[in-house]
């Protein structure tokens, strides 16, 4: 696989910037704001698998749900095929036609109270305008793309297994035909021998429809296993971004490192721990400067003061991190 | 803590603002000339002028809103032409005596409903639960006031335990003894509903509070039965329970308007009741938005109560 | 593979007879029943009360003035003016049921609306609409409606109005907290992203998961309403002459209280009768349409697992344990059906030692580890078999204060969710005093001593002004090391800790970890580990039991049990999970599900998943066979060293 996945972009996210909370109260006074996007630019480019991994609180859910258009940016833009996602031009029915989302609780994304075909049928019906055979033809063809037999269609959510719902729940996302979709931990909800299943079915539909995966996790081992490309964000930013290969063997951001350290793997006997009294920074009162320095053992002055830029690692120029000081270059 | 209760306190100011201007809007729906609704059809011509330049209704509704409410906040609540003395007087007097009515109640419902939900729950589906949910439900479907009637006709007529009505001994009463005396009856008939709906809610907030995780680690740590009930499950159970107490002051408030009826106390909602069928509505006025502000200072208490409890709501 | 796939999805077949329909469970209930039958009674006999045989309610007859119950042609006898009591009572009961219902219906509509955009639309929408409720809320109950019939003045119509009015905020803000949540819910998102509109969201997505809520507060509601218009025609604001409703009636007879108690204790009594009926019946509803109370959610938990042991068996001790599981079987009774959570395993944990459980959720790894002191919830966990030895006391055997005293003492747990298993309001310092002074009758100040220095040897950074916070003040990783710091408070020798870093991020996860592997060190404790992650096990347990369907399939040392696994559900779960530094490795799912334990298969339990089940398999039971030492494996053809069968 080369080192870029050269191509065409799909997305273009540019300082996208996401703040909850925030604003005056009546009094005038400030109200405690979070961050949990800051400044972030990534392309996706067409037909890729792009990972996202983070810890919990990182931003990756929040930019997830930028992209499909079910949260609008408090700043920076979003381009779907150049198209800017929160311009005039685009209602959310249209852009739902290009990008889905596969739920992380598959159980709760679907409503208790339909049967399968109602819960199918919705984006054939208010997204493509379907009529009656055409919609039976596509729910056979899109039961079959996951593995589900068609008498399960006039079943309620609630006789289903975890896996089976959330295959449901990737047929729902197929179903409008879309180019992109994003995955939010698809699988964390799932027991271990059920992820592979879902794991595998995705991989096929990927290939059989030729569709751009964003996929969302947190899990180390499942997004390396999964994606061409991946980036690490920490505290609402991304601070590496590559190729697969390249960041989890020769991680740059020291927070990568910690990261790929601490997970465990069956077989690796001792996981090493950093010191415990590191905290992450409190969302309320972001420190300026690199969010990671207070937990990094590389840090000097200059990581407490300002944003260290995403840069490109020398001689692989898709590979980039946001360190002063990052692994690989000393 | 301190600033949150006072931040609760100031956060009362718009609600007890906005509780006036309902009234204020309600008074403005009477259909018809104001001041001879107001007055009623008893109403002398000198009273309509000066009820008329009162209320200033030459002016637009907002003005007429403030001329009001700038009266009401130097006390002046109208007179009432049915006792021909101000509101102000005649309300405030009958108050202490709901106040006293209201505020037994209000402790016996709380004390006995939380008694017997939690009993209730830690016996759950025993004899005494069954017996215990059986009474609570009855308590909460039997109408107070005819409940009164029952209880006068038994205590007070054929047994004379209790005296039947009044506050106090026409003759030589007057004393403390004698008002708990004459107290038995109402408070205990005004407190039957709300012990009632107490009593269910601390039971299921009990065995919904007995479910949670750190009740498996109360036990998990050797704490014996005794303080997870009462230590750990109690306090928590408490948590959802104030703000329904809080609740139930203003069914208690509210309720008392049947009860003084039915045991012709002296308090405020026997003198609503009078008020409204002679149509002295300045008296109305008056008697709910004392009533109304009292309920929103035991809301707060409860807030306060639960915030003290609670340190997830500071 | 698609073939595969496809047969593993069949569906599951309809099982009926545990979930009975709901009029079936209302029918249950004998006493909503009971209110029903009234219920209904009252309502048809009110309906027909135009054709029913009755003298004219207003018909006075001064001369057959207070004529008591059981006269000569009025059988509840006649009131003041001579009216027949029987009739007024039928024609007020319709009354009163149809301002009741209708009061009711009118509260629902207008209250439901209001939640439900409330609810959904969230922001400043919200905000305005319920302070509004709360304006209206800050009145007491009947006063407002009091007020709303001074002004519009005495009359039935106007007492509807009020009582609907004043309980329109309770409907608005029962749905809207219900609204709310569903709107959080992901598949409002998902429906969104179908592309419905907002209206078409809130009708079609939100509203059928409301209603039940609004049933439940409209059955809840009506006995209410119905007391509350009684309460206002019997102050004589309602219902005005010659009309009767129940509470006038109840109002006229007030004034010849002493003289003629029937006129007003009768319609008392209906009133009573019928608000009595209709709770009942609102409270089967809400048990049949409530999922808490279906699924027997609000049963109180007792202090400790019952035990009911068919046989105690003859045990002989493990040498050297301080842990023995000996074919210990706990089981759930839910409905007819008997769960068998735990269906006989054995286990044993020398000092120091770490033995880990693996298993997927459902597996029986969590009750295993509850089972060992009584904490799996009774109703409806049981024990049904086996012995626990704690040095060779039986525990199951042991009183319940000598639990209590183990419990903390010996044996203590840390759990998994260090949130919600943590009190929310008391201090983590206070929890921990408690924790020291349920075993050691020792002062508060030394206590609180102890635990200063407890949150030291977990490494919490600022100990003293630690004790002083509360739980939700703490991030998820300080939190653990507080459960695990409660947990070492008495000298615990043996430590269970049921999935302890699945709710961690992995960094925060490898912390915990480590700071586990050195307190086993140092205090030779020995640890009984829950985990479904093999990664996890590697990084801490010295022993594996691989749990599937309630029993153990595979135990032994975790370096030989991940190297070469003998039961093929053990190689087949190592072999789904992606591995770190290898993503080129083709992911080898495992097709089908686990069996319910309510319905187990004959034979072995993985056999109807396992590609090499033969005839065999599937009848007797399966024997956990010794491949070699420390190594068992309950398989008739394991990967390796075939079983002497």
């Amino acid at each position: 696989m080369p080192e870029a996945v050269a191509g065409e972009a799909l997305v273009e996210i540019d300082g996208a910037e996401r703040i909850f909370g925030g604003g005056r109260n009546i009094l005038g006074r400030r109200k405690p704001a979070v961050h949990a996007v800051q400044d972030v630019s990534i392309e996706v480019m067409k037909g890729e698998t792009l990972g996202i991994v983070g810890e919990s609180g990182c931003g990756k859910s929040t930019l997830a749900r930028l992209l499909v258009g079910l949260d609008a940016p408090t700043g920076g833009t979003i381009r779907f095929g150049g198209e800017d996602v929160f311009g005039e031009k685009m209602d959310h029915r249209r852009l739902a036609r290009r990008v889905q989302y596969v739920f992380q609780d598959p159980v709760s994304s679907l409503n208790p109270r339909k049967t399968i075909r109602t819960i199918l049928e919705a984006p054939l019906v208010h997204l493509l305008g379907k009529n009656r055979r055409e919609r039976a033809e596509r729910l056979s063809e899109l039961m079959d793309a996951v593995n589900l037999a068609p008498e399960f269609l006039d079943r309620y959510p609630h006789e289903f297994s975890g896996g089976q719902a959330q295959r449901i729940g990737i047929a729902r996302a197929l179903a409008a035909d879309p180019e992109l979709i994003v995955l939010d931990e698809p699988v964390s909800a799932l027991d271990v021998s059920v992820q592979a299943q879902v794991l595998n079915i995705l991989d096929g539909l990927k290939s059989r429809f030729g569709l751009t995966y964003v996929f969302i996790s947190h899990d180390l081992s499942v997004v390396e296993s999964v994606s061409d490309r991946v980036a690490v964000m920490y505290f609402g930013r991304i601070v590496e971004i590559g190729p697969g290969r390249g960041v989890f063997r020769a991680p740059r951001h020291p927070y990568t490192r910690l990261l790929l350290k601490s997970a465990p793997a069956p077989g690796r006997k001792s996981l090493i721990p950093e010191d415990a009294d590191t905290e992450l920074p409190d969302p309320y009162d972001p420190p300026p400067g690199c969010a990671f320095h207070a937990r990094c053992p590389r840090g000097t002055e200059i990581c407490m003061k300002e944003v260290p830029p995403l840069d490109p690692a020398p001689g692989a120029p898709a590979h980039l991190s946001a360190c002063y000081h990052p692994h690989g270059e000393d | 803590m301190l600033s949150y209760i006072a931040k609760r306190l100031l956060a009362a100011i718009p609600v007890l603002f906005g509780l006036t201007v309902i009234v204020f809007l309600i008074m403005a729906m009477i259909p018809g000339d104001p001041a001879t609704a107001i007055l009623g059809s008893y109403a002398t011509p000198d009273n309509v002028e000066r009820l008329n330049r009162e209320l200033g209704l030459d002016k637009s509704l907002p003005q007429q809103y403030v001329i009001w409410l700038g009266n009401l906040l130097h006390g002046d609540f109208g007179r009432s032409y049915t006792l021909n003395r101000p509101v102000i007087d005649e309300v405030m007097e009958r108050f202490s005596a709901t106040l006293i009515l209201a505020g037994t109640s209000l402790l016996l419902c709380s004390v006995l409903g939380l008694l017997a939900g939690v009993v209730s729950a830690v016996r759950q589906y025993s004899w005494a639960d069954k017996a215990i949910t059986f009474v609570v439900l009855v308590g909460i479907s039997v109408p107070s006031f005819w409940l009164g009637l029952i209880l006068i006709l038994f205590f007070a007529v054929k047994w004379q335990l209790f005296p039947a009505s009044g506050m106090y001994a026409i003759y030589g009463g007057g004393d403390l003894k004698d008002l708990a005396y004459h107290l038995v009856l109402p408070a205990f008939t005004l407190a039957v509903v709300a012990t009632g709906v107490i009593a269910r809610l601390t039971r299921t907030a009990m065995l919904e509070v007995l479910r949670q995780d750190f009740i498996r680690t109360a036990r998990a740590k050797g704490v014996s039965e005794r303080g997870v009930i009462y230590r750990h499950a109690f306090k928590a159970a408490l948590v959802t329970i104030i703000p329904v107490i809080g609740i139930q002051a203003g069914f208690v408030l509210g309720g008392a308007v049947y009860i003084e009826t039915v045991f012709q106390w002296p308090g405020i909602g026997s003198m609503l009741v009078k008020a409204i069928s002679t149509r002295d509505l300045l008296l109305v006025q008056g008697g709910v938005l004392v009533v109304a502000a009292a309920y929103v200072l035991f809301n707060l208490a409860a807030d306060v109560i639960q915030t003290i409890l609670d340190p997830r709501l500071r | 593979m698609a073939e595969a796939a496809a047969v593993g999805a069949r569906p599951q077949k309809k099982r009926r007879s545990g979930r009975p329909s709901a009029w079936g469970l209302l029918f249950n209930n004998t006493l909503a029943t009971a209110g029903l039958l009234v219920f209904g009674l009252v309502v048809i006999v009110a309906l027909a009360a135009p054709v029913l045989p009755l003298p004219d309610p207003d018909a006075t007859a001064p001369a057959d003035r207070l004529l008591r119950p059981l006269a000569e042609g009025h059988l509840l006898g006649t009131d003041a003016l001579g009216r027949d009591i029987l009739s007024r009572l039928v024609w007020g009961t319709r009354v009163s049921l149809a301002v009741g219902i209708s009061a009711t219906l009118i509260a629902a509509f207008f209250g439901s609306l209001i939640g439900l955009v409330a609810g959904y639309a969230g922001g400043r929408a919200d905000t305005l609409l319920m302070r509004g409720i709360d304006m209206v809320m800050a009145f007491p109950y009947i006063l407002l409606a009091l007020a709303i019939v001074a002004v519009l003045g005495p009359g039935l119509l106007n007492a509807l109005y009020a009582i609907a009015v004043v309980n329109i905020p309770f409907f608005a803000r029962n749905i809207r907290g219900i609204a709310l949540g569903l709107s959080r819910r992901e598949f409002v998102d998902a429906a969104r992203l179908s592309g419905k509109s907002n209206v078409q969201i809130l009708l079609v997505e939100v509203l059928p998961n409301v209603l039940p809520v609004i049933i439940i507060t409209m059955s809840t509601t009506i006995g209410w309403m119905i007391l509350e218009t009684a309460g206002l025609s019997f102050l004589g604001l309602g219902a005005q002459p010659p009309q009767a409703d129940l509470g006038s009636m109840l109002g006229e007879g007030r004034k010849i209280l002493f003289t003629a108690p029937h006129v007003s204790v009768i319609p008392g009594l209906m009133i009573f009768a019928l608000v009595m009926s209709i709770n009942l019946l609102g409270d089967g509803v809400r048990d049949v349409l409530d999922p808490r109370l279906k699924s027997g959610a609000l049963t109180r938990p007792v202090a400790r697992t019952a035990v009911m042991r068919d046989a105690v068996p003859d045990i002989v001790p493990q040498e050297g344990a301080l842990l023995d599981v000996q074919g210990l079987r706990t089981e759930f009774r839910l409905g007819g059906d008997v769960y068998r959570a735990v269906g006989g395993i054995d286990l044993h944990i020398r000092e120091g030692e770490c033995l880990g459980i693996v298993g997927e959720s459902g597996s029986g790894k969590s009750v295993s580890a509850m089972s060992i002191m009584g904490l799996v919830p009774t109703p409806p966990g049981r024990i049904a078999g086996g012995a626990a030895l704690l040095d060779g006391e039986d525990l199951f055997a042991a009183s319940d204060e000598r639990i209590r005293q183990l419990r903390g003492g010996a044996v203590s747990y840390v759990f998994q969710d260090p949130l919600s298993t943590l009190h929310p309001l008391f201090t983590v310092g206070r929890q921990l005093v408690e924790a020291i002074q349920a075993h050691e009758p020792v002062a508060r100040r030394k206590a609180e001593e102890k635990a200063r220095s407890l949150l030291d040897l977990v490494r919490i950074p600022n100990p003293a002004e630690r004790l002083k916070s509360y739980p939700h003040e703490l991030s998820g990783g300080m939190r653990q090391r507080v459960c695990i710091a409660m947990a070492l408070a008495n000298d615990a020798r043996i430590l269970i800790a049921d999935e302890p870093t699945t709710a961690l991020d992995v960094t925060v996860q490898a912390q915990v970890l480590s700071l586990l592997g050195k307190l086993r060190k140092e205090r030779r404790a020995g640890i009984l580990f829950i985990t479904h992650d093999f990664g996890v096990v590697s990084a801490i347990c010295d022993r594996i039991a691989v749990m599937y369907a309630g029993r153990f399939v595979e135990t032994g040392g975790t370096e030989e049990i991940l190297s070469s696994p003998a039961h093929p559900y053990t190689a087949k779960l190592i072999d789904c999970v992606p591995v770190l530094g290898e993503p080129e490795r083709r992911l080898d799912a495992i097709e089908g599900r686990p069996p319910m334990v309510n319905a187990l298969p004959e034979g072995c339990a993985f056999a109807p998943r396992c590609p090499r089940a033969e005839d065999d398999c599937r009848k007797g039971a399966i024997p956990m066979v010794e491949l070699a030492e420390g190594r068992s494996v309950r398989c008739l053809h394991p990967l390796w060293g075939e079983a002497d069968a």
